[in-house]
């Protein structure tokens, strides 16, 4: 079922701050089994010339997807979350993201495609820091698999 | 926000040292966690199976976030990233057992932007003989 093109361009609320916390990302690094001192001490981290430690560039994820949930699970777009893959995957970085970092979310509904019965659907989220500077911008592309015949 | 390799000792060519990134049953559980998705298709093989998966398959976030070690590896500081974007093409499977699957990962310089100073890396990810990302690329500024 074709998802409602008018849809597109819709941006929906600012998430509430996400705090990044150091031991967040020392639990991420480890769990990608990264052990880049950046992520890990702060000390190596400020001889990079930042302020603190600083996160893989995929950890971001994390917070954007759980702010597109706004729109995967808006009721009036439809989305059938079952079928749901993860198609694409981009980040654009005005800075890394670091511990002390409150980050939050505003996304919008880029473009709903349909391609031989599956819906594409591309959200942006645009991520800001409690400053108002912008941090990182992920664009994630998701696929809802056309239903099987009956 | 430099990094240790510097942009003139780089060409458009230049190969980055390739890794191999073990993936392992425990390590999804570990990832489901310190990401937050729990998606059953990453840990739980019958429900993998009835969605019509071979078998538990890794995060597609999980292979992403290991691709990028061979750049920021390569370049020391991980700022140095501004772009990353991939396409998932193929998903890793992981049997359960005690090797679980491998994602070999090479990668190289495809082109140089002197204004900017930075260099497009483009990555190729590849599990059990089948590329698993496409489109695969790094924008990386460097000193």
């Amino acid at each position: 079922m074709a998802l409602d093109q008018s849809f597109v361009g819709r941006t929906y609320p600012a998430t509430d701050p996400y705090e990044v916390g150091r031991e967040k990302i020392r639990e991420f690094a480890e769990a990608v089994g990264d052990a880049n001192p950046a992520y890990l001490d702060p000390e190596a981290a400020k001889a990079l010339g930042h302020s603190d430690v600083i996160a893989p560039p995929t950890f971001v994820f994390a917070i954007t997807f759980k702010a597109a949930g706004q729109v995967i699970q808006d009721p009036q777009l439809g989305l059938d979350y079952d079928r749901v893959v993860h198609g694409d995957q981009k980040f654009a970085y005005t800075r890394p993201v670091r511990a002390g970092d409150r980050l939050s979310v505003v996304s919008t509904i880029e473009s709903i495609k349909s391609l031989a019965g599956n819906d594409v659907l591309s959200v942006r989220g645009e991520v800001h820091d409690e400053t108002g500077e912008h941090v990182v911008t992920a664009h994630t592309m998701l696929v809802a698999r056309a239903a099987e015949e009956a | 926000m430099t990094a240790r390799i510097s942009y003139d000792e780089v060409a458009v060519g230049t190969e980055l040292p390739a890794q191999s990134f073990p993936v392992t049953r425990a390590m999804l559980v570990q990832y489901a966690g310190a990401s937050g998705d729990f998606n059953p298709i990453h840990w739980n093989e019958k429900f993998a199976k009835e969605v019509g998966l071979p078998d538990v398959i890794a995060h597609g976030m999980f292979t992403m976030a290991e691709a990028i070690r061979v750049v920021t590896d390569w370049a020391g500081d991980p700022a140095s990233v501004v772009e990353y974007g991939v396409r998932f093409t193929k998903p890793v499977v992981v049997p359960n057992d005690d090797k679980g699957a491998v994602i070999e990962v090479s990668a190289k310089v495809a082109a140089k932007d002197d204004e900017a100073r930075t260099v497009r890396v483009d990555l190729v990810a590849k599990s059990d003989g089948q590329k698993v990302l496409g489109m695969s690329r790094a924008t990386v500024r460097l000193a």
